[in-house]
């Protein structure tokens, strides 16, 4: 198999959110601490697509910026292959999409020029003609009309600003691409076609993604693997398929329950009480104990460990014994 | 032309060919066209399209909340046999809270932020409704244990920022049946909550409503909400209704092309698909709505027709779309019958 373009080891981040030192000081309070990720391990194959999911708040977005680089870990370490750079990585080879295309684009530039501006930094290719030649083919390539360079971002629709953001992420010739909820803004005849042209590009190129997004559905749709975050932590991480037809975390199945779908009309469910608690003062053991069906005792002193394929007591327990889940 | 969309005999929620114009200086723009549909009693009529389509000025009309320079300028709107769209604001304010309960996707539009939340309900239930005060206490009290707010008597005189997200919703539930509605009206309840919460408070919203008989006009974007809470479905676009009918036709065997795009277009969790259906392009804004069928330019079955005239809303199978390609197959069976 091939070695993993991306390695991800017990990467951890904390903010502070402490109130200010004065007020702090007056009213004797410790600073305070919110582990938005903790402990997260996980790699990533050449071409593959590896997503994140998990509801707001899970930190799928914060482990986003210390993979590309625009956060530090607290502690751990993000690792790439050789073949980007090993621990210094190319420029440019990494690049990143975000949720809202409108806020990542600086509306009084020109397309060609929001484009270009990756290439810019890089002066690669250096030639000015050569930058625009390939403006034009990043323009048709992402589905849009070389004519468009010429146009501002609000001339477009949130999916053609979409397709811009993504152009002007490919011209740097990235070899792995960070997407954060790349479609959520959008409404879903446009989700498909960027779900789609992401597929073709995928295939194309050769990329590889690091996919993020709270919706299982889309997910499903897009990634090879998924790791599944809950308040900070990864508790499990599958083959998409195996994930579907044999999720091992309560919480897994907890999520793939609660997603309506088209093909279960009018069904009726009881849903899973409670809802995620405060990051800022998680609850003891295994931060899922409080909603979880299956919970034990052991689950609300110690915090299960990520065998590479789930954290969980009960799971890990249930497949020593070789018993299927109750 | 009959409405195409027939329901019950008595329905709660009567909209017939309601129109909405926005003035503006460039002209006059038509947002709601010869929208109609009904709803019975305890039924959940789920209303469905992607953004701009009109969905929330079809639910802000019927509440009579359109301000300028929106205006409706044609149609009727019937609540339980008495028309409503044109009886004025005083008219409208006895109805809004007392007849026709609201939900939006944003619990704050709802609730004030100043007030005790049981306090707010209380207020409602004493401006509609001919109890005591303590009786309506003991009323805010009931509902907020119904809705599933944990410890309820010690979150009665809490404030609405107190509560989570998901918690706060379920007050603007108890808020909006507190005068045993005839009808509630939710805009995207679910939109801003995590999956989780979701579940649970669509779940409440269909066990409350079908318990009581109340009817609920259901908005959103999430055909996957609909599938599970509605009995029947419209789907909109560009201001139209371009298929109606019961909710697992119009998701099995939806007849109007942009209805059986955007099936195919959304991803499930069920087998999964190679390629997600697409439609190009994407919905027009409303100073640029093509003359004829306005999904013609997106529509890959378009015929010479579509570009000249609005196809009606025909009934097809069991849902009724508005489409060309279906009304030449009626004349075609009328022809041969
Ligand atoms: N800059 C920051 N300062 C303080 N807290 C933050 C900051 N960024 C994120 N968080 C918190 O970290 C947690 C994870 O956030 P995020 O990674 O954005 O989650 P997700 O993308 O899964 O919704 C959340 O509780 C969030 O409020
Ligand atoms: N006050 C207004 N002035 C002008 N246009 C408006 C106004 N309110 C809504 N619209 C337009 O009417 C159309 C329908 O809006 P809306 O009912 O909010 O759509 P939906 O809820 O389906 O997303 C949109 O094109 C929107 O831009
Ligand atoms: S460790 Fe315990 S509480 Fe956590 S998910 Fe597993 S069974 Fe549930
Ligand atoms: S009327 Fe014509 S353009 Fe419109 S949906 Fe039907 S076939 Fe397509
Ligand atoms: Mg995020
Ligand atoms: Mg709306």
């Amino acid at each position: 198999m091939a070695e993993p373009v991306l390695r991800v080891e017990n990467i951890r981040r904390l903010f502070d959110v402490s109130k200010p030192w004065l007020e702090r000081v007056v009213a004797r309070e410790k600073p305070q601490f919110l582990r938005a990720v903790d402990e997260v391990s996980f790699e990533i194959r050449p071409g593959e697509t590896f997503a994140l999911v998990g509801e707001s708040g899970s930190g799928k977005s914060t482990v986003a910026k210390m993979v590309v680089g625009l956060l530090p870990p607290s502690s751990g370490s993000v690792h790439f292959s050789a073949s980007m750079g090993g621990g210094k990585v190319r420029p440019g080879a990494i690049q990143m999409i975000f949720q809202d295309p409108y806020a990542s684009l600086n509306p009084r530039w020109r397309i060609r020029d929001i484009i270009a501006e990756p290439m810019a930094a890089l002066n690669h290719p250096a030639d000015p003609a050569a930058r625009a030649a390939r403006v034009a083919d990043l323009l048709t390539l992402v589905g849009l009309s070389p004519l468009d360079g010429e146009k501002y971002p609000h001339q477009f629709s949130g999916g053609q600003r979409q397709r811009v953001a993504i152009a002007r992420a490919l011209s740097s010739e990235p070899q792995f691409l960070v997407c954060d909820e790349p479609t959520s803004a959008l409404d879903v005849s446009v989700q498909a076609q960027i779900l789609n042209l992401m597929r073709d590009l995928q295939e194309r190129l050769g990329l590889t993604y690091l996919f993020i997004s709270h919706n299982l559905a889309v997910v499903r749709h897009m990634a090879h693997r998924i790791g599944v975050m809950y308040l900070g932590r990864l508790v499990e991480v599958q083959e998409t398929e195996a994930l579907f037809a044999a999720p091992r975390h309560p919480y897994t199945r907890l999520l793939i329950d609660a997603v309506p779908d088209l093909e279960q009309i009018g069904r009726d469910r009881i849903p899973v009480q409670g809802e995620v608690p405060s990051p800022i003062n998680p609850p003891s053991g295994c931060t899922f104990h409080p909603r979880c069906p299956l919970a034990t005792e052991i689950c609300t002193r110690e915090v299960p460990a990520f065998d590479g394929s789930v954290a969980c007591h009960v799971a890990q327990d249930t497949m020593m014994a070789g018993q299927a889940m109750p | 032309m009959m409405a195409a969309d027939e329901t019950a005999m008595d329905p709660v929620l009567s909209v017939r060919n309601l129109s909405l114009e926005f003035v503006t200086r460039r002209g006059v723009l038509r947002a709601l066209n010869e929208i109609s549909f009904d709803i019975a009693r305890g039924e959940v009529l789920g209303v469905v399209g992607e953004s701009g389509a009109g969905k929330s000025l079809t639910g802000t009309a019927i509440i009579g909340l359109i301000d300028k320079p929106g205006r409706l300028s044609g149609g009727e709107i019937w609540l339980k046999g008495q028309r409503i769209d044109n009886i004025g604001h005083d008219g409208l304010r006895k109805i809004r809270g007392r007849r026709i309960g609201m939900i939006f996707q944003d619990p704050l539009t709802s609730l004030n932020p100043l007030f005790r939340v049981g306090d707010q309900i209380a207020e409602t239930i004493l401006t509609h409704m001919p109890v005591s005060k303590a009786e309506a206490r003991a009323r805010a009290l009931a509902l907020l244990t119904e809705v599933g707010i944990p410890a309820p008597e010690n979150r009665i005189d809490a404030y609405p920022h107190e509560f989570s997200g998901g918690m706060r919703q379920r007050v603007v539930i108890a808020l909006a049946l507190a005068a045993e509605p005839d009808l509630i009206i939710a805009d995207e309840p679910t939109t801003a909550l995590d999956v989780s919460v979701q579940a649970q408070i669509i779940t409440l919203l269909k066990r409350l409503c079908r318990t009581r008989g109340t009817s609920v006009m259901l908005i959103t974007h999430d055909m996957g909400v609909i599938a599970e809470t509605a009995d029947r479905v419209a789907v909109m676009y560009a201001g139209r209704i371009v298929e109606i009918g019961p909710v697992a036709d119009v998701i099995r065997h939806p007849k109007h092309p942009y209805a059986s795009g955007l099936m195919g277009a959304i991803p499930a969790l069920g087998a999964k698909v190679q390629r997600l259906t697409q439609i190009s392009g994407a919905m027009p804004r409303l100073n640029a709505i093509p003359p004829g069928c306005a999904f013609r330019p997106r529509c890959m079955q378009a015929i010479g027709k579509c570009a000249e005239a609005v196809p009606p809303l025909v009934r097809v199978g069991a849902t009724s779309a508005r489409c060309w390609l279906h009304e030449e197959q009626d004349e075609r069976s009328a022809a041969h019958g």
